[in-house]
């Protein structure tokens, strides 16, 4: 027996009689012999919950956490503060177990959450609507960019060097398989070269892609970016951002974009080795019937209730099938609800107070590491909670000697950027506290 | 506690707070020194202000407003809302899962890596295919990779002339959306009145321009495709590829396999058939499966192993790219890998084994009360084409809605698009024979009432905390945020 297959073999017999066969291997006699298995599955036999929690427990004893580690390690995955709370609301199985909200009178909890998720995001990246989220920051810039050359009518993306590698890597996937042309620009002191940019914007752009804070960190220039962008015309702005810097710092919408994305894992989404995570896209109202996946909106029941149901279905695949606006047909749905409650919890004043405390305590880290005159910035520029170092010791070297002081090292950067030399991204949260930052730096010292 | 109707921010109140950071322990320093003033927020974010207290308590009112697969039976065609067991969940909280960082060093991660090297060759071994890839967040996502990796091998023979991807219309409608999301052109072939493909239709439509077929096996009808050798025979002889689609693998587990059929390319979809939560809609995950003449184009990293260590692999050269940041949703494989090797061999073949029992026993028990379009055995899902009696006001949707008064959920309706008034159910193996008579009783009293009460029908669901809804003005005139 087993603890998820409720039927007994009395169970069997009575049910076979009842269809009006003699055995389950009837069940399958239309199953041609020639694709019929005929032999046992090569895998374990079946194990007691003991046995895997002690087989699955050893093999996660091999890894070490940021538990067991101090993290400033960053690069689009951020260890912030998660409060206890978002897990217990999630582990809730009325909201786990469920599927998409398609009845949506037994699914206003999950319409609802998604409801307010549009809010929030509408209100943090400045824009007027959000969709209920896309599968992480990459595929939302590949979505954004179909969005863009749908609406635009033409064919070229820009992108800047600064956004994240992995998803300028998803973006070539998606733009070779869509038929469109993608163009990267250069980075002068880790920021996009405004001159280089300025060049390759032409008619024939359907958008340019800018992150800020960039991959290194810093913040762009977005207001001279976005005159350029919109000198031409349908050309469109698209923005990826880190949701937590919003907390203290002007909203892409504000600043003219007319796509916002980005990677939503730092509100309250747990690293687990790059995913699930969560993707979000918001735009201007005009544009909202071009978005991709699944929008909730507000209405009423026949008697006249508030109520949240599935909207705008007219753009998805199961009416439009291959006119969609996207295949998407899930959403992040429980990451949503993990961001709902990190955002809702933290609220107007604590996503602020991260976000400063992410930015004092990364210049804290920057400060000391270049006072000690071993290790040199690579840029000059302001930066948010990350920041790339350099010296004369290889990365990997860094990292090794720090990996035994059981500190986690940032990321390295010469295999994506191979003109920064031993350079080193460092991401400083707002949970590493002084005495953790200064143990990095005297290890840091200690190396060379 | 079902009549609460607030939104969070209709809760806010200045001054209330429901988190606490450690006290700044650096400097406090002015912002302006960091940021230029033109970039820095001038107004507060407009973010609600309440209580710890008023989060739970806010979060677990609207839990009360839903329903899952534990509230009761979720009979829901081609999704497989099978029973998500709880020992995953633990699993994948384990902090040497949940709180390690994708940058990490290999060396930091072996037990990642090896989790993720074992369950590749499980899922291999499952679906009959060489190697698999797993980072694709869910099963669209898994059709666009497939379809990805059929357009490089094309690609990579010079083969551009194929542009073509052939879809049955019995098909999920993700396949020709996620067909044109891959840039290509998509040829509906028809079924034949047994409810599979049409070998005539199929053969019509063959040529030097297609690049391959997309097939769900059982198809949405929950019928296998018997003619699966003669239709994978006949799209390699004309130099096309055959896509799987996952979607009904938990009809077959342990009793056929795609590999053996003739399938090139196999996405499966874990919080289907591998009892993964759906979470509301998310996160899935839907990992692909190649045979060896495709290995070379699978996006990277592929997790691979040498003598003693687990590594990944970026060394592809004919690689499609990436199809996603980092390696895919890691938290939904752990669950998966701990749901095999729970089940193991002789439980996977088990449960497949009791889904097409449960699916065959309701058909049974229905058959005399609704309209079976085609009356045949099996596999994990049947589709009724509604009420038997014919001429009656009561249509599929009613019918889906009064189920709702009775505590179950619908099962998929109007779907496949090829059955008029479609109820598509799918009992999964989960459930009990008592919960199958229990869900036949009460369709078989919606059918009465069809004919004696039909009003209550259609004016259903009564007991459900909000009652039919007006889509038409939501999407008319769309209210999509908070605007108060």
């Amino acid at each position: 027996m087993y603890p998820y297959i409720p039927n007994t073999s009395d169970d069997e017999k009575k049910m076979l009689e009842s269809i009006g066969v003699d055995s389950i291997e009837e069940l399958f006699s239309d199953i041609p012999k020639e694709v019929q298995l005929g032999r046992e599955l090569n895998l374990k036999e079946s194990m007691s919950e003991l046995e895997v929690e002690k087989y699955i427990t050893k093999l996660s004893s091999k890894n070490k956490s940021i538990n067991d580690l101090t993290c400033f390690l960053g690069a689009g995955a951020y260890d912030h503060y998660i409060p206890s709370i978002v897990d217990h609301i999630i582990s809730r199985s009325e909201f786990y177990t469920s599927y998409t909200p398609y009845q949506a009178e037994i699914s206003q909890g999950t319409l609802q959450y998604i409801f307010e998720y549009q809010t929030l995001i509408s209100r943090l990246t400045g824009m007027d609507v959000s969709n209920a989220s896309l599968y992480d920051g990459g595929s939302a810039i590949g979505e954004a960019s179909i969005m863009a050359v749908n609406i635009s009518r033409k064919e070229e993306i820009i992108v800047s060097k600064t956004v994240h590698p992995e998803s300028r890597k998803v973006l070539k996937t998606y733009a070779h398989t869509q038929g469109f042309k993608v163009i990267e620009i250069d980075e002068s002191d880790g920021v996009t070269n405004l001159e280089q940019l300025k060049e390759n914007i032409n008619k024939n752009t359907a958008a340019v892609i800018v992150q800020s804070p960039n991959f290194f960190g810093i913040i762009e220039d977005i207001k001279s970016i976005e005159e350029m962008v919109h000198k031409v015309k349908k050309t469109m702005f698209i923005v990826s951002t880190d949701p937590i810097s919003l907390g203290i710092l002007k909203s892409p919408g504000e600043l003219g974009a007319d796509i916002v994305v980005g990677e939503g894992q730092s509100l309250g989404i747990p690293l687990s080795y790059g995913g699930p995570y969560l993707g979000f896209i918001a735009t201007k109202k005009k544009h909202m019937r071009k978005l991709p996946g699944r929008i909730v909106g507000e209405s009423t029941d026949v008697d006249g209730k508030r109520a949240f149901v599935l909207t705008l279905q007219a753009r998805e695949q199961h009416i439009r099938r291959d006119k969609a606006t996207s295949n998407i047909c899930t959403n992040q749905g429980l990451n949503v609800l993990a961001s709902v409650v990190y955002m809702v919890t933290l609220g107007k004043k604590g996503l602020k107070e991260v976000a400063t405390q992410s930015i004092a305590k990364a210049h804290y880290a920057y400060d000391k590491m270049i006072a000690t005159g071993k290790y040199k910035p690579l840029f000059n520029k302001p930066f948010f909670k990350e920041f790339a170092i350099t010296s004369n010791m290889p990365g990997e070297k860094i990292n090794d000697e720090l990996l035994k002081e059981n500190v986690l090292g940032g990321f390295i950067l010469d295999e994506n950027y191979p003109q920064y030399e031993n350079g080193i991204l460092y991401c400083v949260t707002e949970k590493r506290s002084k005495e953790e930052i200064d143990k990095l730096v005297s290890v840091l010292e200690g190396i060379i | 506690m079902r009549e609460y109707n607030k939104l969070i921010f209709e809760l806010s109140k200045e001054g209330r707070t429901a988190y606490k950071l450690p006290k700044m322990d650096v400097e406090e320093v002015d912002l302006k020194e960091f940021v230029p003033e033109e970039y820095l927020r001038d107004e507060e974010l407009d973010f609600p202000e309440v209580s710890e207290v008023e989060v739970i308590r806010h979060y677990t009112n609207l839990s009360n407003k839903n329903y899952g697969v534990d509230t009761g039976f979720y009979p829901l065609g081609s999704c497989t809302m099978k029973y998500n067991p709880k020992i995953n969940e633990n699993m994948a909280r384990l902090d040497g899962f949940a709180n390690i960082h994708p940058y990490q060093p290999e060396e930091t991660v072996q037990g990642a890596l090896k989790l993720m090297h074992e369950l590749d060759e499980a899922l291999c071994e499952l679906t009959g295919m060489d190697k698999m890839t797993l980072q694709p967040a869910a099963g669209a996502h898994g059709e666009l990779t497939g379809l990805m990796l059929i357009k490089a091998y094309h690609e990579k023979r010079g083969d551009t002339k194929r542009t073509k991807i052939i879809v049955p219309d019995s098909a999920h409608g993700t396949n020709p959306a996620s067909a044109a999301m891959a840039g290509f052109d998509t040829l509906e072939v028809k079924s034949t009145e047994e409810g599979t493909v049409d070998i005539e239709s199929l053969k019509n439509v063959l040529s030097d321009e297609i690049a391959g077929l997309m097939l769900t096996n059982p198809n949405t009808l929950g019928l296998f495709e018997k003619d699966i050798k003669e239709i994978a025979d006949l799209v390699h002889s004309c130099g096309g590829l055959l896509y799987y689609d996952g979607a009904n693998a938990n009809a077959i587990m342990g009793i056929t396999r795609p590999g053996d059929m003739g399938f090139d390319v196999v996405h499966l979809n874990l919080h289907k058939t591998l009892s993964t939560p759906h979470g509301g809609g998310g996160p899935g995950s839907g990992p692909v499966g190649v045979k060896k003449s495709l290995i070379e184009y699978l996006p990277v990293p592929v997790v691979e192993k040498d003598e003693n260590r687990y590594f990944l692999n970026y060394d592809y050269p004919n690689t499609i790219g990436k199809v996603k940041d980092f390696y895919g949703h890691f938290g939904v494989l752990v669950k998966t890998y701990s749901y095999i090797l729970t089940m193991g061999k002789d439980g996977l073949k088990k449960a497949s084994e009791i889904a097409v029992l449960n699916s065959n026993y309701v058909m049974s028990l229905l058959r005399d009360d609704y309209y079976l379009p085609i009356d045949t055995i099996y596999k994990h899902e049947f589709v009724l084409g509604g009420l038997k009696e014919e001429n009656l006001e009561v249509k599929t949707l009613d019918i889906a809605k009064r189920l709702l008064d009775f505590g179950f959920h619908p099962p998929t309706v109007y779907f496949p698009l090829i059955i008029n008034e479609a109820l598509m159910i799918e009992p999964t193996e989960t459930e009990s024979k008592e919960t199958l008579d229990k869900f036949a009783n009460v369709l078989k009293q919606i059918a009465k009432e069809a004919i004696e009460n039909p009003e209550i029908v259609k004016e259903a669901p009564h007991n459900t905390p909000v009652r039919r809804i007006d889509e038409t003005k939501a999407a008319r005139k769309p209210v999509l945020k908070y605007e108060g």
